[in-house]
């Protein structure tokens, strides 16, 4: 089995930091109930120290005296039972009040937690998803939030516990026996030592174990995302093979790391047994000479001690392990957490206005059918420009990294009501020109303006409200299809609903769905043929009713039969409104006012259909499916 | 379900005994301990008899040691058997699942299968682990331990059972009540993750819709249920330590009183009171532990169902017995052919197909999306079972060939077709493991492959990306075409493959078939009427059904379907020819 070398110790350290920053959000919000906890954790580790303690006091102060009595009188013993008694009740009340409350904070933090990371997830740029594995993101929410709760409800408190424990075990046992208490502690130095070992080796077989686990599920990932092939080419046993050397050294990766976990557990349990043995013989060899002035008493104390001192050390560096990794988790939820936001600068936002019939215009409350961008000026003073749907790039330049140019210069109009199309093939900067228009990237050189205001002045909420998007891949909601196609406007009736769905062609298939409208969708949509889903994202689309369309191969998955179904919808659509297309297929898009055939980021050829074609160039040949269009 | 899982430890047998055997060992010498410390303050501090100290300190010692070392082998074995039977769990639910049928693998998603192999897998070794060692020591260590007790004083003892059978009843009441609480409350915790997934995947649409705060609310509303949920549950398990404690507490106390007062009436010693009351911890503590060992196994058995599941999955297409082992020729027939994807319920996708298609004929497949084009393909490697009718090959009833030998006479480029990571070559000998390099560059000649092939810096050893991602959408079409021919098949069927290639390596590609493999049949499915129109035959397929057979003039002539498509397909470029 091949072993990298660069493995695992070097995570092994706390990071004390995010300890301290995750304490302190902690101890934001529940200051003052963790305050009560901390006593509540004293008040009962003190309980248990005493009930060692009296081991003694039953011993040499009861029990001894009473056996030599001759008249033997229990009085007083049960007088000490019932102090004990107290004690003891207290040390429990305690006990259940501090779990109970850290079942509040743990709970409590880990829900806010949860919310501050999503709710920031949601104002994140798009350059955040598009750069981040999605399953990295989600693996903060699923594994480093579950290693956090652990630490927060058990691990922490567990620890405090088990200091508070130690150290009042240790000044008991000094008073004891201090010969016995170096005993212990020799064994501890040993316990240590033993302990380290091992968990190094472990660690580095437990990333062994990660790594061939990654590997075996990448393997069985592809194999199974091409089952089919692997049928159609009778690849079978081959397969089966090659899983079988993988999965074999995964096994043996497996068998060491937890070999190491495995003995961890005997080894520091027996030399803890150990350290028992040593003191009850040493103890006793004490108690026998007389030397020291251990009692009987003391000796059956200190042997209680001995073991409620080697159990929580014992837990420490158990709990330690599990906080390390928790604070690798931590980590990645406050790297997530102190993301920047999208930044938004605009101040001109989109109002409902009527018009007069000198144009003029006035904001009105209600929807009135007419938009207008207001544009408070510095000075105070307040501007309204019609909506109208007028798109310009202005020389724009644009790359999503520095040095990196995938937009050259683009000099663009869309009058309203035009209907633009963008061909090229994949990589030439079709769908980068429609991420700039939303704002999902902001332009580095050049500006684009819409109804003559820049981009970079509106505020984006209201800009992407203007803007609707189709795109090619679905996104569809889990919830029912009303729902779904209600998402921009959740406000809308059920006969909007069917009317949008209706304009999209989709009503027809959704009416013959056995729960229609309310066909509970679940994985976007993945009852759903891909067509289905398309012409319920195009339903969505239309219900949101916006001045200016996006379509991003929207009809792509659809075949060309359905499509014309849906073409005529979409022209229905797009009547009025400008509108800016990808498409794969060019016959979408032949009655479009302007066609640009895009290529390394730049137009190198614009022009309606016909005059495109008379000029035989790459439109020509991308229509007569000379070259590759997709 | 259990057994079915546990025929898989085989080998492990040895080590799958051991475990449990020196645990019983370890366990044993541990409880000797306290036993031999009574003897160490009876007959040695108490007398002042220093070589009982000695001896009874040097037997203590000896167990104390023979402990560790049991111990340390249990684990060793334990994590053998248990890495070793989760080994044998995956190989036998992967080797289960190349014996599935399409219909087999349209019930699993990836994902599902994924999951299967690896979390599942893992939480049963982990729970394996579990039961050899820890299965043993707890209820082990409650049984010596309580025994030992009995043997120091029986009537003392007696303090310990009823303290047991509180804390037992207690515990399996809390257990019992928080864990269907959990169940439930994980469920909903895994819907939330669901919704978060979905928020990420999706963001683009969230941002274009401006619904950011929308779905901030409703995943705060959902996180919300989820806490309380979580805390209701969490404040039933809170009372776990407490009523430890306090029972631990009560059976000092109880000890203490009625130990002094026997030690007074010399019916107990001290040094036996002593190992008593480490007694206590021991007991309490194996039933804290078999509580604890209750909830990880139940929570372990949701996954060994899941496993067993995929174990015990029928492949709903096997091998006939005394199977024809080699397909005559390419000829094709469908007999009153019928299919439905769920066995039992009325609705097929298909019916009453009848088509007869002779050895080496090139036929064109056309119809509508959902008309069932693929699945009517998929029947003749037998990837699928017909529910009525009878498919042959070759003039055999497919279902008599052996699965390898059909399956290797037609060749199938799917839909949506996969390249696996690996170079080019290593994709292209799935087609035949013994190609040479010469066979490899012809097919992919024939693929109109090569030429680009020979422009990748690397040519043939390229390497490819998991999911074929570093090649563009026709490059990868042209690809599994060649990967197809090279097992040199009777049959090849073509399902949409060609749909990313441009129109001219498209013909370029059919007219190299025409030339170079005449013999074979060839089934072409497209949506491009440019791609079947020079077909010996079209079929036109709706709603499973066939709407017409015939030439590409005879369709256009009689067809309403095939004209409309047509119509669609051809004006624009009639246009441009007149232009």
């Amino acid at each position: 089995m091949s072993r990298p070398r660069n493995v695992g110790t070097n995570g092994e350290k706390l990071n004390t930091k995010v300890l301290g920053r995750l304490m302190s959000y902690i101890l934001s919000r529940y200051k003052f109930r963790y305050a009560i906890v901390l006593i509540c954790i004293i008040i009962s580790s003190l309980a248990s120290v005493a009930s060692s303690v009296f081991m003694k006091t039953l011993i040499d102060g009861y029990i001894t005296p009473l056996v030599q009595s001759a008249s033997p009188d229990f009085t007083p013993l049960f007088q000490a039972l019932s102090t004990m008694a107290c004690i003891y009740l207290v040390g429990v009340i305690s006990n259940l009040a501090y779990q109970k409350i850290l079942v509040v904070i743990s709970q409590g933090t880990m829900n806010d937690l949860r919310n501050d990371l999503f709710s920031h997830m949601e104002k994140l740029p798009i350059q955040y998803f598009d750069t981040h594995a999605h399953g990295d993101i989600m693996s903060v929410y699923t594994n480093d939030i579950d290693t956090l709760r652990q630490v927060i409800s058990q691990s922490i408190p567990q620890f405090l516990s088990s200091l508070f424990t130690i150290v009042s075990v240790f000044f008991s046992m000094i008073v004891m026996s201090v010969p016995l208490t170096l005993v212990t502690l020799m064994m501890v130095v040993v316990m240590q030592f033993a302990l380290q070992k091992i968990m190094r080796k472990s660690g580095r077989y437990f990333g062994a174990q990660q790594r061939q686990l990654g590997k075996e599920n990448g393997y069985i990932e592809e194999m199974m995302e091409g089952a089919k092939v692997v049928k159609v080419f009778t690849h079978e046993q081959k397969a089966i093979e090659e899983f079988n050397q993988i999965n074999e050294d995964l096994c043996e990766a497996s068998y060491k790391a937890n070999k190491y976990a495995n003995i961890l557990m005997p080894i520091v349990g027996n030399l803890g047994n150990i350290s028992y043995v040593l003191c009850a013989f040493i103890g006793g060899v004490l108690a026998v000479n007389g030397i020291s002035g251990l009692t009987l008493g003391g000796l059956a104390s200190f042997l209680a001690l001995n073991k409620s001192f080697n159990g929580p050390l014992n837990q420490i560096s158990q709990q330690l392990n599990s906080v390390i990794m928790a604070m690798a988790g931590a980590e990645r939820v406050f790297k997530l957490l102190d993301e920047p936001h999208e930044v938004d600068d605009g101040r001109v936002t989109l109002v409902n206005v009527n018009k007069d019939e000198a144009g003029r215009l006035s904001e009105a409350e209600m929807t009135t059918g007419h938009w207008a961008w207001k544009h408070c000026h510095e000075d105070g003073s307040v501007d309204y420009v019609e909506l109208t749907g007028d798109v310009r790039f202005h020389d724009v330049s644009f790359g999503y990294v520095e040095g990196k140019t995938v937009l050259h210069d683009i000099e663009l109009f869309a009058e309203p009501g035009q209907k633009l199309a963008f061909v090229g093939a994949t990589g030439a900067g079709k769908t980068t020109m429609t991420n700039l228009i939303n704002r999902f990237y902001d332009v580095q050189k050049g500006s684009i303006t819409y109804d003559g205001i820049d981009v970079k002045l509106i505020r984006k909420d209201d800009l992407r409200r203007s803007l609707g998007i189709v795109l090619q891949d679905t996104h569809l909601f889990t919830g029912t299809i009303e729902d779904n196609i209600k998402y921009a406007r959740p406000e809308a009736t059920h006969e909007e609903v069917v009317a949008a769905a209706k304009l999209a062609n989709a009503h027809y298939f959704i009416k013959h769905l056995e729960k229609g409208y309310d066909t509970w969708l679940t994985r976007d949509g993945s009852s759903l043929s891909q067509g289905q889903r398309q012409l319920i994202s195009i339903a969505r689309a239309a219900l949101a009713n916006p001045p200016v369309l996006i379509l991003d191969e929207a009809t792509s998955s659809i075949d060309s039969r359905t499509e014309k179904l849906v073409q005529e919808g979409m022209d229905k659509l797009m009547s009025g409104r400008t509108t800016f297309v990808i498409a794969h297929r060019l016959s979408t898009i032949k009655n479009s006012h302007a066609i640009m055939v895009m290529d390394h980021g730049r137009i190198i050829e614009r022009g309606n259909h016909e005059r495109l074609l008379e000029k035989h160039g790459v439109y020509y040949q991308l229509y007569t499916g000379l070259i590759e269009n997709d | 379900m259990i057994q079915r899982l546990l025929q898989e430890v085989k080998e492990y047998k040895k080590a799958s005994l051991l475990a449990p055997a020196l645990m019983v060992g370890e366990v044993v010498m541990e409880l000797m301990l306290p036993f031999l410390m009574s003897f160490i303050i009876d007959s040695g501090v108490n007398q002042g008899d220093m070589a009982a100290v000695f001896k009874y300190g040097a037997l203590m010692l000896l167990c104390a040691f023979l402990s560790l070392f049991c111990g340390m082998l249990s684990g060793k074995y334990a994590a053998y058997a248990s890495a070793g039977f989760v080994k044998n769990l995956r190989k036998a639910m992967f080797e289960s699942i190349q014996k599935f049928s399409f219909a087999n693998i349209d019930k699993y998603s990836t994902s599902g299968l994924v999951t299967r192999m690896m979390t599942d897998a893992t939480n049963v070794q982990n729970a394996y682990q579990m039961i050899l060692r820890m299965c043993v020591r707890a209820p082990l260590m409650l049984v010596v331990a309580m025994s030992m007790t009995f043997m120091i004083n029986g009537k003392l003892a007696m303090v310990f059972f009823y303290a047991m059978i509180f804390l037992g009843a207690i515990l399996s009441f809390i257990t019992l009540k928080a864990h269907p609480m959990f169940r439930k409350t994980f469920r909903k915790y895994d819907d939330l993750n669901a919704s978060v997934q979905e928020n990420v995947t999706n963001i683009r649409v969230v941002k274009a819709y401006v619904k950011e705060s929308a779905e901030t609310d409703k995943f705060k509303t959902a996180a919300g249920n989820l806490k309380k949920m979580f805390m209701k549950a969490e404040n039933i398990l809170v009372f776990n330590n407490p009523v430890m404690q306090l029972t631990m507490y009560c059976c000092i106390l109880a000890l203490s009183w009625m130990g002094a007062r026997m030690i007074v009436g010399s019916a107990l010693t001290t040094g036996e009171l002593m190992s008593l009351f480490t007694y206590t911890m021991n007991i309490l503590m194996s039933l804290m532990m078999l509580s604890m060992i209750f909830v990880m196994l139940s929570m372990s058995m949701a996954s060994a169902q899941r496993i067993a599941e995929i174990l015990e999955e029928k492949p709903s297409i096997v091998n006939p017995e005394n199977p024809a082992m080699t397909v005559a020729d390419g000829s094709i027939e469908f007999d009153h052919v019928a299919f439905g994807y769920y066995a039992g319920k009325d609705k097929y996708v298909l019916e009453d197909i009848n088509l007869k298609i002779k050895a080496g004929e090139t036929i064109g497949i056309l119809g509508p999306t959902g008309s069932s084009k693929s699945t009517l393909m998929s029947l003749i490697p037998r990837l699928y079972d017909a529910s009525e009718g009878t498919v042959r090959v070759g003039g055999v009833d497919v279902r008599h060939y052996d699965l390898d030998s059909l399956r290797n006479s037609v060749a199938m480029v799917l839909q949506k077709n996969v390249l696996f990571s690996g170079t080019i070559k290593d994709n292209l000998r799935w087609g035949n493991e013994q190609a040479t390099d010469e066979e490899m560059i012809h097919a992919c000649k024939l693929a109109c492959a090569d030429e680009f092939i020979r422009q990748f810096p690397k040519g043939y050893d390229t390497y490819i990306e998991q999911g074929g991602t570093n090649v563009s959408g026709g490059q990868k079409q042209r690809l599994c075409i060649a990967r197809a021919l090279l097992k040199k098949p009777k049959v090849l069927i073509l399902d949409d493959s060609t749909s990313a290639v441009d129109t001219r390596t498209d013909s370029m590609i059919r007219k190299a078939f025409r030339e170079e493999i005449p013999n074979t049949t060839k089934l072409i499915i497209s949506q491009r009427i440019s791609s079947i129109e020079d077909a010996d035959r079209i079929v036109v397929l709706n709603e499973g059904r066939i709407e017409g057979v015939g030439t590409h003039a005879e369709l256009l002539a009689s067809n309403a379907i095939y004209q409309e498509v047509y119509e669609t397909q051809k004006k624009g470029e009639d246009e441009h020819e007149q232009a």
